[in-house]
């Protein structure tokens, strides 16, 4: 197999508060192969959006990248000066958003902030680029592009500006789309188009994509691996239909078993949902050892003393002193 | 009013209880928007037409995009929003002609958002005394032992009942909010998304609260949620909202298992389900577009627009919402032919 598209290795990410130094963040490890879709689920607070930060270049203080590698296509990226990050960011990493509102300019129309695109990274003439992005909103099927384009962002509806904020993304046929929780703020039908969408383009153009979420179920149906985390580290990761078939660690065992499951109560009745017990850590007051030792009914001594290390199981890998 | 303090909260509940402890009978909610100067007012029809039961301990889960109007009608039904037409019924009694002191007695409502939805300023047990309070209990024995009762019932700890808002996690608070719900011991409780500004591992903790109180207190509850296997396991039945109006109700099975209405397969279909990646590549009965707007929605079904099936008709003539089978009924012209 060639060498991954990006290659996290051993990321940390540190948070300055309360005069003191916190690991947001810690031993975070994967790749992602050209291609690919590969997805990071996790609870709020768990780390997930700012690793996806840390690739793009854009963690601000109080946060900060602490030891570990980002290699995207054979570069380290890590230590970049800001220019050359300017360069990567938009030409080949793309990036969208939760809520499109915030991330599009609300005072520039959206045809000018895809045109944009053409114009800073491929010194495109803004008459050439304006054409461009007509057919670029076209591609992400807004109707009536010719008149779309004139349009500010506050006269499209939710689901129309996630359309423009993928057009712009994917303007520059980047190699690698981070996309962080981009259908929450959508109604599930139009959830669904979205998502169709962003995988039909990204195969059709090669892109890789890196899916943020906290929905265990929309990633693993359009990724094909997935790495879950919890409190700053990643936990397990495996194919996308093993870590529902077999979850190996017991914090991913619990959300597949905790969440009612459409059809689920036809075949087997109504069955007390399993829960997962106590609260998620606050980042200042993490657990030693395992960081879920304190809801996880399977603890022992080991489990509260050392944090586990990773194991590799087939293709995927598992951080618990207990896996099977 | 301390004379009329009741141990138990007065319920002028007929002899029998009533078949239907609540009715909406044509409900229409309408607002006017806009102005002479900005184009003109228009009529923006939030609920229009709706009609619904629901019987004593039981669970209705209200179905539906945003701004399909189900917020509107929680609101209609709780006493806060008056309707522009029709009837609510609780227990057999117009709703407009009862104060809102019963109303509250009868229905009271859980908040999607747990940190909004409760005073910062204060503690837990003012936060369910004050209720009480308010509706005659005034004996400081009885008080503190139906608030001590109550946090025992949702899963909070007794020497918490001190402590603010702020010093609970997403999860207790909303503990909070549903014992503010209950502690007037109401009949129906309306939820408007109760676990979806929860983080995910503690959703299943609320939902198992939701159904073992529903079955220790002998509740009804309107269940409103965009969440297709959280209704699925809680509801009894079943009704889906698009732009106003009811388009398909019925049994929980009925719905999930045999849905008729194009709007109601279509967000089944949407739903991510690694479980059954294969089927749903088959079964994608998608919509396609967004929900049109409700000041200005399409002639005929209001679905056709986004409808794989849209025919003449469905532009021209408005389904009504009828039988399909016992208890199930969709508004759609081809309900007997969705298959």
């Amino acid at each position: 197999m060639n060498a991954p598209l990006l290659k996290v290795d051993d990321l940390h990410i540190t948070l300055q508060g309360d005069g003191a130094t916190f690991n947001a963040v810690e031993n975070v490890s994967f790749e992602i192969g050209r291609g690919e879709a590969f997805g990071l689920v996790g609870e709020s607070g768990c780390g997930k959006s700012i690793t996806a930060l840390a690739v793009m270049g854009l963690l601000r203080r109080p946060l900060g990248l602490g030891e570990g590698r980002i290699v995207l296509d054979g570069e380290e990226i890590q230590n970049a000066s800001a220019a050359r990050l300017r360069e990567l960011r938009g030409s080949r990493i793309g990036m969208i958003f939760q809520e499109p509102m915030t991330a599009l300019n609300p005072l520039s129309p959206v045809g000018r902030q895809i045109a944009e695109m053409f114009v800073l990274h491929q010194n495109a003439s803004w008459n050439e680029a304006m054409d461009r992005a007509e057919e670029a909103l076209r591609q992400v099927r807004v109707p009536s592009p010719e008149r779309r384009i004139k349009d500010f962002p506050h006269q499209l509806s939710g689901g129309m500006r996630q359309r423009v904020m993928i057009a712009i993304a994917l303007a520059c046929r980047p190699d690698l789309l981070i996309a962080d929780e981009p259908t929450t703020a959508l109604d599930v039908t139009v959830q669904a188009e979205i998502i169709d969408l962003m995988a039909e383009l990204c195969a059709a153009k090669g892109t890789a994509i890196l899916m943020i979420s906290h929905d265990l179920g929309l990633v693993a149906n359009m990724c094909r691996r997935v790495a879950v985390m919890y409190a700053g580290r990643i936990v397990e990761s495996q194919g996308a239909e093993a870590i529902f078939a077999t979850p190996r660690h017991p914090y991913t065992k619990g959300l597949v078993d905790s969440l009612p499951r459409l059809g689920e109560r036809s075949r087997r009745g109504r069955q007390r949902l399993r829960e997962i017990s106590g609260v998620v850590p606050s980042i200042a007051a993490y657990p030693s050892g395992c960081r879920f030792n304190p809801r996880c009914s399977s603890a022992t001594d080991i489990c509260r003393a050392t944090p586990p290390d990773v194991t590799a199981l087939g293709s995927g890998l598992v951080r618990c002193h207990h896996h099977e | 009013m301390s004379d009329k303090l009741p141990k138990k909260l007065p319920e002028k509940l007929p002899e029998k209880l009533p078949e239907k402890l609540l009715e909406l009978d044509d409900l229409a909610v309408h607002f006017h928007v806009g102005s002479a100067l900005s184009g003109g007012v228009k009529t923006l029809k939030a609920v229009d037409g709706v009609s619904l039961d629901i019987k004593p301990g039981e669970c209705l889960g209200l179905v539906g995009e945003s701004g399909c109007g189900k917020s509107t009608l929680a609101l209609s039904i709780m006493g806060l929003q008056p309707p522009t037409r029709g009837h609510i019924r609780l227990n057999g009694h117009e709703l407009s002609a009862r104060d809102r002191m019963e109303t509250a007695r009868t229905v009271q409502m859980v908040f999607q958002d747990p940190y909004a939805s409760l005073n910062p300023r204060q503690t837990v047990r003012r936060t369910l005394a004050d209720p009480l309070r308010l509706h005659g209990v005034t004996n400081k024995t009885e008080v503190e032992h139906r608030v001590m009762d109550m946090m025992d019932k949702v899963g909070l700890r007794r020497d918490r009942a001190d402590r603010y808002p702020h010093e609970f996690s997403g999860g207790q608070r909303q503990r909070i909010g549903i014992a503010r719900a209950l502690i007037l011991q109401p009949k129906l409780v309306i939820c408007d998304e109760p676990v979806s500004a929860l983080d995910v591992s503690i959703r299943a903790q609320i939902i198992n609260l939701l159904l073992e109180l529903k079955d220790e207190m002998g509740l009804a509850y309107i269940l409103i949620s965009h969440d297709l296997g959280v209704v699925e396991h809680v509801s009894d039945r079943v009704a889906v909202m698009y732009l106003g109006r009811i388009v398909e109700q019925g049994g929980w099975q009925e719905i999930f298992e045999d849905p008729r209405h194009p709007y109601t397969r279509a967000l089944i279909a949407a739903i991510p389900d690694p479980f059954h990646r294969a089927d749903a590549k088959v079964a994608r009965a998608k919509a396609h577009g967004e929900i049109a707007s409700a000041l200005n929605p399409p002639p005929g079904c209001h679905f056709n627009p986004r409808c794989p099936m849209k025919a003449d008709r469905c532009v021209s003539e408005v389904p009504a919402l009828e039988a399909v089978a016992d208890g199930h009924r969709a508004a759609c012209h081809f309900r007997n032919t969705v298959a």
